[in-house]
Formats: C-alpha cells, structure tokens, sequence
C-alpha cells in the first residue's frame, strides 16, 4: 500500500459513502450538497490517477455548473425544504437491479485485476491533452461542438412553450387574411 | 498504485446510480442519479487510461472529458424538459406522468391556453 493507494481508498470511500447518501436521502437539496461531495471527492481522484486537466474541469463543469443548475431546478419546481416522505417508489427491483449491476461490476473488475500494481503514466497537463484533442480527436471535438449547440438549442426550445405554438397561429391568420381577402371566409 | 481500488470505486458508484434511477421518484433526484453514473464512467476511463497501454497517450482522459461536455448538455436538456414538465403538471415525480396517453387537459395553464385556441 504506497500513499498513492491510501488516498484513493479514502477518496472512493467518501465517494462512495456520498454516492450512497444522494440515493438514500430523504431531503432534496441536501441530496445536492451530498452530490458535490461525491463529486469532489472524484476530483481527488482523478488527480491522483494524474489526470489534472480532468479533474479541474470537473470541478469547474460539475462542482461549478452542474449542480447549480441541479439546486435551480430543485428551487424552481417548488421543492418542499424539510424531509419529505413521497421521495421514494417501493424498492426492492431497484436494489435488485442496482445492487446487480454494482456488485456484478465489481466482480468483474476484482477478477480483472486482482492485486496487481501499475505506474502512474506522465500526467496528463493541458499541454499534453491539448496535443491530444487537437490532433488526434479533432472531428469529436468538433462534433461535441454542434451537439451542444443543439443542446442549447433545444434547452431554450423547450423551455419556452410559446416558440412551438407561434408558428401554427401565423399559419392561421395568414390564412384567414386569404380568406377575407377572396371573401371566401369559411 | 492499485487500479482495483478506483475500479471497484466506480463500479459501486454506478451501482448506485442505477439505484437511484429506478427508485427515486422525483425527476430532479433521477437526473442526480444519471451524474453519479456518468462520473462512475469517467473513473473507469481515467483510470483505464493508467492500466491500458493505448497507441494514443491519454485517450481515456480525453474520452472523460468528452463525457463531461456530454453530462452538461444532457443536464440541461434534462432539466429544461423538467421545468417543462413541472409547468404542465405541477409535479416532477415521474411515476404520475403516464407514457401513453391522449392529450385530455389535467390542469395547469397550459391545457387552459391549448383549449382556448383550438376552441377559436
């Protein structure tokens, strides 16, 4: 157990035990908070997996944007602030599942990889990331860009009914201005 | 360093997430969720990119933050379409939202509006 190891046994215990706390816990926006712990805490880990570049933008991305957009949307929709009991279905085929999934995974990847030990690769910069995308992931990147124009298309889109419904009402009127005019009017 | 710590780390966050996609029933609780999944996906990846010797130097940290571009569009896309829901409905819980169903006004303003034009 070199130090290395140590840190992301505790970094993942925490993780995990935030992880835990953001599907188990009955008050909405303490549910948030306990998600930037979790989320935190794999920052940690990513630095020490020498991943800088990756866990400053998940602390900037996630920490920063993400789940302040996660605790707007808990405001906007009126959540109640104390503990609320009707935040839960009956759930034993979601720990079925759940439990299956994360058990059956961990299995697997024990199995995978036993005790074994690796060296931590050169770390990956900005610098060297950079090279990475710019070279050799260029058409994804350019990809990611159009989709999230499209996102953020589709976001306002979708968060202003009046754009859907704008359309139909021109077509209509235009339509009755057709008929006045021929003096046609059904 | 041990990979088999992250590794079990992320296989148990998902693990959970699929926990909290299936039992919560608030839809904000079920978009928490898909992020601790998300990010039980970005620990695999950067830390496969340790164990898996790849042509390409640091592939599974870019793919990770291609992922996160890809959990910030989905956040929002998911949350507009929430904040959507709670307007028509006044509710965010998604077992009261059914799959099939003819549109029959159950409330809210938007219903009234579509009503009032329709019956112009």
């Amino acid at each position: 157990m070199t130090g290395a190891d140590v840190l992301l046994l505790a970094l993942g215990a925490v993780a995990v035990g935030a992880g835990v706390l953001v599907v188990t816990t009955k008050h909405l926006v303490r549910a948030g908070l306990y998600l930037v712990v979790c989320l935190g805490a794999l920052a940690g880990d990513f630095l020490v997996l020498s991943a800088e570049l990756v866990a400053w933008v998940q602390v900037l991305i996630y920490v920063g944007a993400v789940v302040v957009l996660l605790l707007f949307a808990v405001m906007l929709t009126r959540a109640p602030i104390g503990a609320s009991d009707d935040l839960d279905r009956p759930g034993w085929p979601a720990a079925l599942i759940g439990g299956g999934a994360g058990l059956g995974l961990t299995a697997l990847l024990v199995d995978a990889y036993r005790w074994s030990t690796v060296t931590l690769p050169s770390a990956g910069t900005a610098e060297r990331l950079g090279e990475q995308i710019f070279q050799s992931w260029v058409l994804p990147f350019e990809v990611l860009s159009v989709l999230l124009l499209s996102a953020l298309v589709g976001a306002i889109v979708l968060s202003r009914p009046d754009i859907g419904r704008a359309a139909p009402q021109r077509g209509r009127t235009a339509g009755d201005l057709v008929d006045s005019e021929t003096g046609g009017r059904r | 360093m041990r990979p088999v710590i992250p590794y079990v780390t992320a296989a148990l966050l998902f693990g959970l997430g699929v926990y909290g996609v299936l039992r919560r029933r608030n839809a904000v609780l079920v978009l928490m969720s898909v992020e601790l999944m998300l990010n039980a996906v970005n620990l695999i990846l950067v830390t496969a990119d340790t164990t898996a010797r790849a042509v390409l130097p640091h592939s599974g940290q870019v793919f990770a933050l291609f992922v996160i571009v890809l959990a910030a569009a989905e956040i929002g896309v998911g949350l507009a379409i929430v904040l959507q829901l709670y307007r028509l409905r006044a509710t965010v819980a998604v077992d009261d939202v059914p799959l099939t169903e003819s549109p029959d006004p159950v409330g809210g303003r938007e219903p009234a509006v579509m009503n009032s034009e329709t019956g112009r």
